[in-house]
């Protein structure tokens, strides 16, 4: 079977030849077969969002290659990428637009991905009907809500939305950036268990940024530990079915020769205390 | 005011009615002050003049309709591709097009009094209505068009690209592809509204788009608070409002001349609608906190 994403030794440096020259991601391989989820851990500056951006095509990379499901797509812009690729930010305010009902910001995402993608399609009786059943799925009653503003919406079921527009269309690769993070914990943990549902009923390969070394190491199949633009650590299989939050933890301060600076992560360590 | 000077405020408004549609695609739904306008709508006067002359009214309007699209483009290209801010693209290509206006009537002014044009065949037909008339099916059928525009696919990326950039690249949606439609569509409906009023006043001048981005915002505004915050809610409700404001400002206009206002100072009285209508919600913030803290105090 061919891999799902494959990147080839890809770098991104920002501000190259000025003092603040950073290199954001260095020469990082990593591959990703169908149905893989990698949940993704790290510092501060460590070079997550970079490679989330460099996947999904916000800037083109330095050097190295990105093929998604067998294609070249190094130099191909974000928007076309988006065809395939579907993103979920921190922020729940990123990924709808406010003053367009629900029914109009799922008719968006639907009849740009689906069936004939002519610039003139609008949604019928059936794709309402279809919307309505796949809100109804979210559990969080805005399926009799189709023509409210999404900006009337809570953050969490902005998000709820959002995750449901970026897999209405089954995407080939699903980028979620801390998408939980800015929500309450009672709608983080109801956010996360419906991504749970939709990655593992429609098999997407996924890759999920988080703070919480618990979801990194309970969700999705693989784990990768990153520092300074480079993957540090990964674990699968029985070497991480077997790893504790200290044991990660430990891991990271052998490999790196540091304790891991993510304020976030030590923040929800101590709350989990 | 007579009846005769109201039923030329409507036709005109009907025909002003197109420039607020125009803004309403690039100020209310792509979310850019786009001064190009000024310069379309003399774009769109100057063609038409110029072909009826020649005696093609219709193909004039046609052709407007297209220089006003490529004047959009121009500006599109401007701001999308050059990375010059959208104000100032607008400002280029309104400049440029004063002296594109000039070269195109190869005078100042253009007058026409003799010739026909497309409101003839409807003023032989309906007589005195038939200006009326022609103005209302082209306005009317415009405006029925754009609500059913924008639901589609195409429609709806123009909407989020003024709602949300930030979702707009992960949602597969080009924004420079989005506004460059955008754009060319705004101007070709204000060019329209052009070509069509010098063919119904019989003249065109080079100065007629002067302050025309303003007028048209009025209208929007105008209309906006005649339908309430169902012109925002509901696209049929919006497309409507911008057409009926765009009349409702003629007659304004009409009313003010009757009382011997000096028709000069309607621009300022436009200015004045804009800049108050835009001002409205800061100002009653303002106002609210001002009483909070006024109630704050006393009850301290």
């Amino acid at each position: 079977m061919p891999e799902m994403l494959e990147l080839h030794r890809i770098s991104k440096t920002f501000g190259a030849g000025t003092i603040d020259e950073k290199k954001a991601v260095e020469e990082l391989s990593l591959t990703l077969a169908p149905g893989d989820f990698v949940t993704i851990i790290g510092g501060n500056g460590a070079g997550k969002s970079t490679l989330f951006n460099a996947v999904a095509g916000a800037f083109f990379v330095d050097a190295g290659r990105i093929l998604l499901d067998g294609r070249d797509v190094t130099f191909q812009p974000e928007h076309r990428r988006a065809n395939s690729i579907g993103r979920l930010f921190q922020d729940p305010l990123k990924g709808t637009a406010p003053h367009m009902t629900i029914e109009e910001n799922l008719a968006l995402a639907y009849l740009r991905t689906a069936r004939t993608r002519s610039p003139f399609g609008t949604v019928g009786k059936k794709d309402r009907a279809f919307f309505r059943e796949q809100l109804a799925a979210l559990g969080l009653g805005l399926e009799d809500r189709l023509k409210s503003p999404v900006g009337l919406l809570s953050g969490g079921q902005r998000q709820a939305l959002t995750l449901l527009m970026a897999t209405i269309v089954t995407p080939k690769l699903l980028l979620l950036d801390e998408h939980t993070a800015a929500l309450d914990p009672a709608t983080a943990e109801k956010v996360l268990a419906l991504t749970k549902r939709v990655v593992a009923e429609r098999h997407i390969t996924c890759m999920m940024i988080t703070h919480n070394i618990h979801s990194a190491l309970s969700l999705g199949n693989r784990t990768i530990m990153m520092d300074a633009g480079r993957i540090v650590l990964e674990l699968s299989g029985e070497q991480r079915a077997g790893m504790t939050v200290d044991g990660l933890l430990d891991a990271f301060r052998a490999r790196v020769g540091r304790r891991l600076d993510n304020d976030r992560i030590l923040l929800s360590e101590a709350e989990n205390a | 005011m007579s009846l005769l000077v109201l039923r030329g405020a409507v036709e005109q408004g009907l025909i002003y009615a197109l420039v607020a549609l125009g803004l309403h695609i690039s100020y209310r739904t792509l979310d850019i002050a786009d001064l190009t306008t000024d310069g379309t709508f003399t774009l769109g006067a100057a063609i038409s003049a110029v072909y009826v002359v020649a005696g093609q009214p219709l193909l004039g309007v046609a052709m407007a309709l297209l220089g006003g699209a490529l004047a959009g483009f121009v500006t599109a290209l401007l701001q999308t591709r050059l990375g010059v801010q959208p104000i100032l693209a607008g400002i280029i290509t309104m400049t440029a097009l004063y002296s594109v206006n000039l070269a195109v009537m190869g005078k100042p002014n253009v007058n026409f009094l003799k010739e026909s044009t497309v409101f003839t065949a409807a003023q032989e037909w309906l007589g005195e209505y038939g200006a009326l008339f022609e103005a209302a099916l082209v306005t009317g059928a415009l405006c029925v068009l754009l609500a059913l525009f924008l639901r589609t696919q195409l429609g709806l990326s123009l909407r989020a690209t003024g709602d949300n950039r930030d979702m707009v690249a992960a949602s597969s949606i080009n924004p420079a592809f989005t506004t460059t439609v955008g754009l060319c569509l705004a101007n070709a409906l204000v060019a329209l509204a052009g070509a069509l009023l010098a063919q119904y006043q019989k003249f065109a001048d080079n100065t007629m788009g002067t302050g025309m981005v303003v007028i048209g915002l009025a209208s929007l505004i105008i209309g906006e608070v005649l339908f309430g915050h169902r012109a925002r809610r509901s696209l049929v409700c919006g497309v409507a409002a911008a057409a009926v404001g765009a009349v409702v400002y003629r007659i304004i206009v009409a009313t003010a001349i009757a009382l011997h206002v000096d028709a000069k100072s309607m621009k300022l009285v436009s200015a004045v609608i804009v800049a108050a209508a835009i001002a409205a919600p800061a100002l009653r913030d303002k106002l609210l906190f001002y009483q909070k803290r006024r109630e704050a105090s006393r009850n301290a």
